[in-house]
């Protein structure tokens, strides 16, 4: 191989160069933060559905949600195990999870996602 | 060693049915998660085409006020004063209320009035027609509702309603009219900046079994009565079968379903 020393710093180089901003994020965004529970979540010890379902797929849940209560005009949630709940974010979801700032903030916020929910739906009161 | 091409098919055949299988195995469980379903509150009310009857002898000033009050302050709805106004529930004189029908001898008491107006949700809804994301629609009863999560803000709505009963947000009423006062409903959402909005027949209140706000504020004087057409002996088609009652520009063919009993 000819230039065998130029080729293989310009190599490492690029590869540096590339993959700099997954490097920098990874130094700078430190752990992920783990969601807070209020009190009141906390005693339920069970959201509508189990926890990991939740984490992965609550924004899809979201979404059905509102289809379904604006949309069909279903606004009972039957849950896998039986249990019924009113399907509301600002009166049913922010009523358990009443510290948004500590709950959904910092990890929408460590994620760089900008969910728009709370232009109309008006967020609990958090006592500071 | 040798293979032949024939038994390398075979297993690269079995080997592809088999991923395939565990993966489909695990969208299956996961599918079965969010499986949950949904039902409409048993306490709703139902019907098949909702209406008001207004009775505008007995709604004098104060009345119409209180409807109003209720109306806005249930749903959240700013009061601008100005040309952006909301309107979810209004008033306006006679002569623009129906058009074609104002003459010069009109009896003071009516052409003075404020008559109490608000979205007529039309059996033939010519805003849902023109909607290009369907975040207005016509329900099963009747009500011609709103989806915000969906509204783009063309305004294409508000052009084709013949009654002015659509407002467009020029502005964040969180950031301006609620900005140093709290929405007095902390049940009910605001609207955001850039979607069009309008009364939704308290279709939030219907589904757990309430009456329209309006309705409930002036109940004392049943000044007016919600029913559904559809039904020979609600109370709205009682009242229309007793008393002579007329709707706003029926001539446009969107068959409102306000009455007023003038």
């Amino acid at each position: 191989m000819y230039n065998k020393g130029l080729v293989i710093t310009g190599i490492v180089i690029f590869v540096v160069f590339f993959t700099s901003p997954f490097l920098i994020g990874l130094v700078k965004s430190g752990p992920p933060p783990e969601p807070e529970l209020s009190p009141k979540a906390k005693l339920a010890k069970q959201c509508v559905e189990a926890k990991e379902y939740m984490v992965e797929s609550h924004m899809q849940m979201l979404n059905d949600w509102r289809n379904e209560a604006i949309r069909e005009g279903k606004r009972i949630y039957v849950a896998t195990d039986g249990k019924e709940y009113t399907v509301s974010l600002q009166n049913t979801c922010m009523d358990c999870h009443s510290n948004k700032s500590k709950f959904c903030d910092q990890c929408h916020n460590y994620a760089e996602v900008n969910p728009y929910c709370w232009e109309c739906h008006i967020e609990p009161k958090e006592k500071l | 060693m040798e293979r032949s091409r024939r038994s390398f098919l075979k297993i690269l055949g079995i080997s592809t049915l088999g991923l395939g299988t565990l993966s489909a195995v695990d969208l299956l469980a996961k599918a079965e998660m969010g499986k949950a379903e949904y039902s409409p509150n048993p306490k709703g009310m139902t019907g098949k085409r909702w209406a008001l009857v207004v009775d505008v002898k007995k709604l004098d000033e104060e009345t119409t006020q209180k409807a109003i009050e209720a109306c806005h302050l249930i749903h959240n709805v700013p009061d601008y004063g100005d040309e952006e106004e909301i309107k979810w529930i209004w008033t306006d004189k006679y002569e623009h209320v129906f058009p074609g029908q104002e003459h010069a001898y009109l009896a003071e008491e009516i052409e003075e009035k404020p008559f109490l107006l608000l979205c007529n949700h039309c059996s033939n809804p010519p805003c849902v027609r023109v909607c290009p994301t369907q975040a207005t629609w016509q329900r099963g009863d009747g009500i011609v509702m709103m989806d915000q999560h969906r509204c783009i803000g063309c305004r294409y709505c508000m052009a084709a309603c013949p009654f002015g009963a659509r407002s467009f947000n020029w502005k964040d009423p969180r950031t301006t009219y609620f900005k140093d006062k709290e929405p007095p409903n902390p049940k009910y959402p605001t609207r955001t900046k850039g979607v069009v909005e309008k009364c939704n027949l308290c279709a939030e209140r219907l589904a757990v079994g309430e009456m329209p706000a309006c309705v409930e504020a002036v109940k004392d004087s049943k000044a007016i009565v919600f029913g559904d057409l559809e039904d020979p002996h609600s109370e709205a088609r009682e009242l229309l079968h007793e008393r002579f009652a007329i709707r706003r520009r029926p001539e446009l063919g969107t068959s409102p379903n306000v009455y007023y009993i003038v």
